[in-house]
Parts: C-alpha cells; structure tokens; sequence
C-alpha cells in the first residue's frame, strides 16, 4: 500500500458489523448479501489494483426499493457506502473503506426500453457500455461515448466518471448523451432527472451527477441518447518525422474545419510496442503516428480523407496509407486499441495516467516528459486523444523493484502537474478517485475545493457516500456553511453606482 | 428607485457581493438587461450589473476554445468566431423578438444563465454542451473556477455546466470558457408542404433516425405568420457534395410524403434565424410557452390542449420543443402542466406574460417535493444568505445562516 491515506475507519460501526450484516439480510434477502472474506476478495480493488482495502460488507440490490431502504438504514446510522459498477475505475473510485458498506449495481443489468422514434435508450446502470449499443445496433443505431473498457464498464460507471473514449470530440461525452437519471440520495429518497425531452426543469442536477464519482447518490436507471450509425468510416495512418509536424498536422485539420470522429497519436515508445504486438504494419522509422478516422455520409467521408492527406503531406508526413477497406480501417485501429496490453508486454507493471493538454502544448509536453524520464530514470509511452487533448502516458516500472511504484507514482504526479502548468487538467476520463485526490490543489484554490464539497452537502450531509475520494482534505458541512460576514461600511468605494 | 452598482472586475463583483451579504441587501443581476421579462420578477433594491466586464480573455481558433468575460454582448461574440469561420454551435435564440425588445442584444452570460440554445440544440447539444469552465463569485462572496479550458475534463464536479440555467441565482459567473466549432461551409433546407402536424413530426423524427446528419428538423402548422400553409423543415448543413448526398438520403426516406423544395443557403439562414427566435409567434401580446417534450410526442401534446383552447404552435427540435401561444391571452399553466403527463413527462416553462402572471404563476416546472428539496439546498450551499436574484426561479424561503 502506497501513501495515499483513506478516512480512518469508524470502530464503533465495526464493533457493530454483526448487526448491520443481519439487517441488510433483512433489505435484500438470499444471497445479496455477502460478509465471507474469501467472496468479498473480488471486490477489495478496482482497476487501480495498487490499492485494496476489504470492505466491511457487500451487498448486491436488486431492486430500487432495496436501495432506498439500504441507503436509510447506513444513513440512520452513520454507515459509509461506496457504490460500485463493474469496477473498471482506473482512478480507484470504487476502492472500499474499511468501515463502509460496498453497493454492487451489477444485478441492475436489465434494457427497459428502447425508443427509436425518440432515439433513447432506457437503461438499468449495471448495463455494459457496448450493451447499449448491442441493443439498438439491429437499426443502426447506437451509443456514442466508447471508453475502451466498453465491453466490460457499466453505464452507471460511465455516469460517475463522465466517461469519454476516441470519438468525444465529434459526438461528446457522456454528460453530452444523458437524458434523464433515476437516483437514490443517501437519505433513501428516490428522484428523477430529464427523462425523454430535453434540458431541465430546474438546476442542472444531472451536470452535477456525471462525473461525481459516487459521492452524490446512486443511480438506479439512466436514460441515454442513442444515434444513427455513420454509413461509412474511413481512417488515414500517418507516420511523421516528429512531434510538432504531427501536432501542426492535427491543429491544421481543425483549422480546415474538419472534425474527424476519431484522432489518435501515438509516440515511439508506444508505436513499437503497438507493432511487436499486432503487426498492425505501423511503420518503424516515425517519431509520431496519427490515426484520423471520417465518418459520415460517404461522398463527405471521400472527400474529407482527400483534404487530410493534403495537409498531412504540407506537414512533413513520410507515411501515408488510407483505409480502402472496413478490414482495412480495422488494422489501423488494432494497433491503437491494443496500446495498453502491447506495454504491458514490454514491462512488468505500467502505471497509466490521464491529464488534459491544450492540444498545441503536445510538443513541449512530450519534450518535458522525456526530461522527466531521465529525472526519474523510467520509461514513458504515450498515446494521445489528439483531437481533445487527452493524453495517456504509461509509465513503465516494476513493481517487485523495491521504490520503483512510488518512483512511477511520483513521475505521474509530475506529468500531471505539467499538464495543469500548460494548461490543462489532473483528469480527462479516468476520474480523481483516489489516485489524484492528492493533486486537487495543483490545479484549484482552498476556495474552489470548499466550494466544491458544499455540493456534497447538498447532496449528502454526513459525507457517507463514498468518503476518501475527489477531495484531499474533509471538511464537515457546518463548517463549511459558517460565513465570515465584514460588517461596516461599503466596502466599494470604487465601483461606480448609477 | 432600483440601484445599479456597475464592477467592472471579478474583485469588485466579490467586494459587492460581500457588502450584500453583510447588509443582507437582495441583488437582482443584469448583464444588458435583455432578459429582464424572463422568470419571476425579481424584488431588490439594488441591480447588480455586469456590463462592464467585458471582452475576449483569450481565443485561439485552432484550439476551438473561447474564454471571455461574461458581460460581452452576444452579438460581439458571435461576429468574432464568424471572422475565424466558427460559430456557437448551439445557436443561442436571440429573446428579443418574443418580448418585445430590440434584437440582437444581451450578454454571453445571459445566454448561459438562461441555457439558451435553438434549433441545432437536437444535434449539438444546448449551451450548457459547450461550457468548459467557469470562474464566478458565490453568495458567500467568494471567487472561485471551476471545470478548465479543454473539452475532456472529469477533475471535480461540473459547476461550470450547473451554472447553465440557473439564471444568476446560485453565483454570479464573469468569465466563462466556451468550446466553440466550425462554421459549416454551406447549408440547405429540406422542405415539406402541407402536412398535417401528426405527420409533420412523424416525418421529422424519422428524418432525425436516418444518416442523414439534420441540423434542424422543425414543423411549423398552417396559419402562422411565415408563409402560406404547413411546412415542415429539415435543415443539413455542411459541405457541399455532403450536402447534396443527405439531401438524397432524406428524398429515398420522405419523398413518397410530397415533392419537396429544396431552400438554399441565404433562405436557409433565414427561415431557422425566424424559428429560432420564435418569431412566427411574437406579435401580440399573449402569453408564450415553452414546452419540452419527448419528440415523437409533440403533435399528441398539442392535440390534446387543441380540444381545449385555442393555440398557436411551433414545433422545432423534431417535435421536442413546442413553442405555445394561447390566443385567448390566459395562461393556462394547470392544463398545460397537466398534458405533460400524459406524454411521457416534460416541463413547461412561461416565457412570455405579465410581471404579476409571472409573480402568480409559476414560471418554471414546479418539481417534486424531493427534488425541489434539493435544489433548495443546493441553491443555499452557493448563496446562504438569499441575495443572489431572490425569487427568479422560484419563491425562495430565506434561510438562518451562522455568521461567525
């Protein structure tokens, strides 16, 4: 276990473990309920396995009302939950405490509704990502956000990290293709937001729900935006000699007009591993390696992959090929998608991190990471949203060399503080979960945090639901309500008044 | 005699605020005050005005990202991106015809309070889409940011996008960062005549399920001020040759409903400038709905308030936007609120009508008692003492704070 320190656990409900296991029982009968350590190891981590913890117990709703009423109880009683989907958090968001209840959504995993002439998708949160898209696919349709665990993240996963993916910048993230949410507050009250039409009624609670990362309720069925299949997708490779012609490359497409439903660079490191890996033919002797994907009516789809490799060839590419075929854009592709795994092939451990850059920083960033490399004496591959200026490094260690984790997680830590230095943000997808909980104040004041938690207390007075995560330090909700009021006189003598 | 205290920066914003909060003296805010007859009337001694933070903080085309202060006119904005080829892609409405003002007025920050978008909002999403980050000052008369200035960003909660529709009375924003787009190249309108409002929208929302990538998708029943007969309109917009292919697409699926007419691109920029900002329904001085609705629902919605009184109807967003006139000039906001429910839900919110009908009546969806529970917690974790724009959305109780 490495130094990021959760909440420490509250004995009195320990002590009391007994006695919650037999009420919950009461809630969800059968099998719901689990308090055998060998079944509750599944659940110590999520994706950031560096950080396990058992939780004090687990328990698997199967139904709103069971939610609601677990939700009162731990309430009533000074319990913590996190809330937990399929436990792909590359952030450690759904990481358990000690002392806290464990909420698995994975029995909600039912399609209520499909509504083609509406173009929604009503969903239980325990659906898979690409579940949604298998249920609507038989009319070309489907669901635009596609983060890259998509076979395996839940929907309810989606909306606590406002999960993104390769095609966010055409078509959005998900707080872009939620329509409504039913959720449960920690109080056991059930409310609806959105539904079927569009915008809402009143504040704009679901903005405030994607992306909350489980600390403002629980979400109980999602209604998302589902579109017509693009007819056609083509994709252009382009191998370039360096970093900035491939960042002036990505830059002039924009300026053109153009927005590619996909736009990927890879950098060296992560080509050759890609390419030992798949043999996706992703030429060797290129520094940077852009996929831009069109998509779209065909006739525009055409033309638009003629103006790419235009600009692509005013900007110093030496290797152009262009997709002629679905199987084709797909090889294209494999190389890409199985950037993480080829890495993870080339090193023992690989920590992956997750900032935001604007998009003309890449060059200075990448140059600064190499320098940080040497600092640090580890590698770093890196792949790049280019078009959204999300960027993955992967920072390569081996976890049995004694200092190397915390070398890999200090480097990280670097990486992500140049991100803000130029910029740009800790988290583009994965979330602050607990990873970067530590780093918040790097890019916000005491102010903007403080500001931040009184949306918790709105939402969750007694910091129950998923405590330890987002923020690095707790303040209680009274505390923050406090106001230091300046009595006196006006205190703007300056400003003009009419 | 309302006073109006002009800041003319962020710190000044905040040293108002905070004479407010000690003085427990209401604000009502004002960016150009085009929006002043939208919501409930707002009681307050004292205007806060934010005309005078105004301009472009940073803009950098190829980064497709706008920062600026949020007391900029709306019209200034919009010229800027046009010189670089961009646009707002959600279309913010322009308020002014419908009440009765001059258009082309207003501030970017109206826009976001007020969540203002048009037309292309059913494919690209309303302004709250296209806010990045924000810095703003709360009712605690604290300056804080939030969100950042690039698309991908999951670093805390989204206050940027909560800010959106709140209409000023959770924090007063004055810099806003907005992700902005390209100007389509060119654009056409796929147009319909005569049908029935039914099969108008039924049209509509197929057109909207096919590849055909519409911008625009509108009906507009016989009867309005805008041309003769029923017309229902699809708008593509982008390049040419796509353009004509989508046009084709849109033939193969609808063409068996009417020969259509093919409106190039000046008609085009003007018939969905006149839907967008509801002009067809702004002359008079009756009272102005806007509905929204599940979009395959909106000709059922309208069918059943027809039974009842007498209106005259926009429908935009493929049917999810319903823009309501009651020609007898009364409300009827129970009937209206009480159609949601048969549809599938919605809400409805007076746009247009009297100072008192708007102190009367409420103005925006009431909520569930839950819901409306929460939003009033929220609202007092922003502005605990009940000075930012008290009673715009609704009648707030003002709360006990502990001062220290």
């Amino acid at each position: 276990m490495t130094a990021i320190a959760m909440p420490a656990p509250d004995a009195s409900v320990l002590a009391r473990r007994r006695e919650i296991v037999a009420t919950l029982r009461e809630i969800v009968p059968g099998e719901g309920v689990i308090d055998d350590e060998t079944e509750m190891r599944p659940y110590e981590t999520d994706a950031l396995t560096a950080y396990r913890q058992m939780p004090l117990i687990v328990v698997l709703p199967e139904t709103v009302e069971q939610v609601s009423q677990v939700l009162r109880y731990c309430h009533e009683n000074g319990i913590k939950v996190v809330p937990r989907g399929a436990g792909t958090s590359l952030s450690g968001g759904a990481l358990p405490l000690a002392d806290g209840v464990l909420m698995s959504m994975m029995k909600f995993n039912q399609v209520l509704d499909i509504d083609f002439a509406n173009r929604t998708a009503t969903v239980q949160p325990g659906v898979t990502n690409l579940g949604v898209t298998r249920a609507v696919e038989h009319e070309g349709f489907y669901y635009a956000p596609d983060p890259s665990s998509q076979i395996a993240c839940s929907v309810g996963g989606n909306i606590a990290e406002n999960s993104g993916g390769v095609h966010c910048l055409k078509y959005g993230l998900t707080t872009n293709n939620v329509l409504g949410l039913e959720m449960v507050l920690i109080t056991g009250e059930v409310i609806r937001l959105g539904g079927k039409h569009l915008d809402s009624e009143g504040y704009d609670l679901l903005a405030l729900m994607t992306g909350s990362e489980g600390l403002l309720g629980v979400v109980t069925e999602v209604t998302l935006r589902i579109l017509q299949k693009p007819e056609t997708a083509r994709a252009l490779l382009v191998g370039f000699p360096t970093s900035e012609d491939g960042g002036r490359c990505v830059a002039e497409i924009i300026a053109a007009g153009i927005i590619p439903g996909g736009m990927e660079m890879m950098d060296k490191l992560a080509i050759d591993a890609a390419e030992a890996f798949v043999n996706a033919g992703y030429p060797l002797d290129v520094e940077a390696l852009l996929i831009v994907e069109l998509d779209g009516p065909e006739a525009e789809v055409n033309d638009l992959i003629d103006r790419v490799e235009a600009i692509a060839l005013k900007n110093a590419a030496s290797h152009i090929r262009i997709s002629t075929s679905e199987e084709e854009r797909m090889v294209f592709w494999a190389g890409r998608k199985a950037a993480f795994p080829a890495v993870g092939r080339i090193s023992p451990d690989y920590l992956c991190m997750d900032g935001t850059i604007p998009r003309k920083e890449l060059p200075k960033v990448l140059a600064r990471m190499r320098e940080l490399s040497d600092k640090h004496g580890l590698r770093v591959a890196n792949v790049f949203h280019a078009g959204d200026g999300n960027l993955h490094p992967l920072i390569l260690y081996d976890a049995n060399l004694p200092g190397e984790l915390e070398a890999a997680e200090a480097f990280g830590a670097d990486i992500l503080r140049l991100c803000v230095e130029v910029g740009g943000v800790l988290t583009g997808e994965h979330g602050v979960g607990i990873e970067k909980r530590d780093l918040m104040p790097e890019m916000f004041s005491e102010d903007d945090l403080k500001q931040q938690q009184r949306v918790k207390c709105a939402f969750d007075e007694k910091h129950l639901l998923n405590p330890g995560k987002v923020f690095p330090v707790l303040h209680r909700c009274a505390e923050l309500g406090r106001m230091h009021v300046h009595k006196g006189k006006l205190p703007f003598p300056d400003i003009p008044r009419f | 005699m309302q006073e109006t205290l002009r800041p003319r920066t962020v710190e000044e914003v905040r040293s108002a605020i905070e004479w407010a909060v000690a003085s427990e003296t209401p604000l009502a805010l004002r960016g150009h005050g085009s929006k002043e007859a939208y919501g409930r009337p707002v009681r307050a001694t004292h205007a806060l005005e934010l005309s005078g933070l105004s301009g472009i903080i940073d803009y950098e085309p190829a980064e497709l990202v706008l920062t600026l202060r949020t007391g900029t006119p709306i019209a200034e904005v919009e010229a800027l991106v046009a010189q670089n080829g961009q646009e707002l892609s959600f279309e913010p409405m322009d308020l002014g015809p419908l009440l009765g003002l001059t258009e082309g007025a207003g501030s970017i920050g109206g826009v976001i309070a007020a969540n203002l978008s048009g037309p292309r909002r059913i494919k690209a999403g309303a302004a709250r889409d296209h806010i990045l980050g924000c810095e703003a000052v709360s009712g605690r008369a604290e300056i804080f940011r939030a969100g950042g200035k690039v698309v991908k960003n999951v670093t805390g909660y989204d206050l940027p996008r909560a800010l959106c529709g709140s209409f000023g009375t959770l924090a007063v924003a004055t810099e806003v960062t907005l992700k902005v787009n390209p100007k389509p190249e060119s654009s056409a309108t796929f147009c319909l005549r005569g049908l029935g409002e039914a099969q108008g929208i039924a049209a509509l929302c197929e057109a909207m399920g096919s590849s055909a990538e519409v911008s625009g998708a509108a009906h507009l029943p016989d009867g309005l001020e805008i041309g003769e007969g029923a017309l229902t309109l699809l708008r593509l917009e982008g390049f040419p040759t796509s353009i004509d292919y989508r046009f084709d697409i849109l033939l193969k699926r609808l063409g068996h409903l009417g020969t259509p007419e093919r409106l190039g691109s000046d008609a085009t920029a003007q018939v969905w400038r006149r839907i967008r900002d509801c002009q067809p329904l702004a002359s008079g001085e009756a009272p102005v709905w806007k509905i929204s609705v599940p979009p395959a629902s909106g000709a059922a919605y309208v069918a059943a308030l027809r039974n009842r009184f007498d209106v005259k109807v926009i429908h935009d967003w493929s049917g999810g936007l319903i823009w309501l006139r009651c020609e007898d000039g009364r409300h009827h906001a129970d009937e209206i609120r009480a159609a949601l429910a048969a549809v599938g839900g919605g809400h409805a919110t007076l746009v247009r009508a009297s100072a008192a009908e708007r102190r009367d009546v409420p103005v925006f969806q009431p909520q569930p008692a839950a819901l409306a529970a929460l939003s009033a917690r929220l609202k007092h974790q922003f502005d605990p003492v009940g000075i930012l724009n008290p009673g715009r959305m609704v009648a707030d109780v003002p709360a006990k704070v502990e001062k220290a």
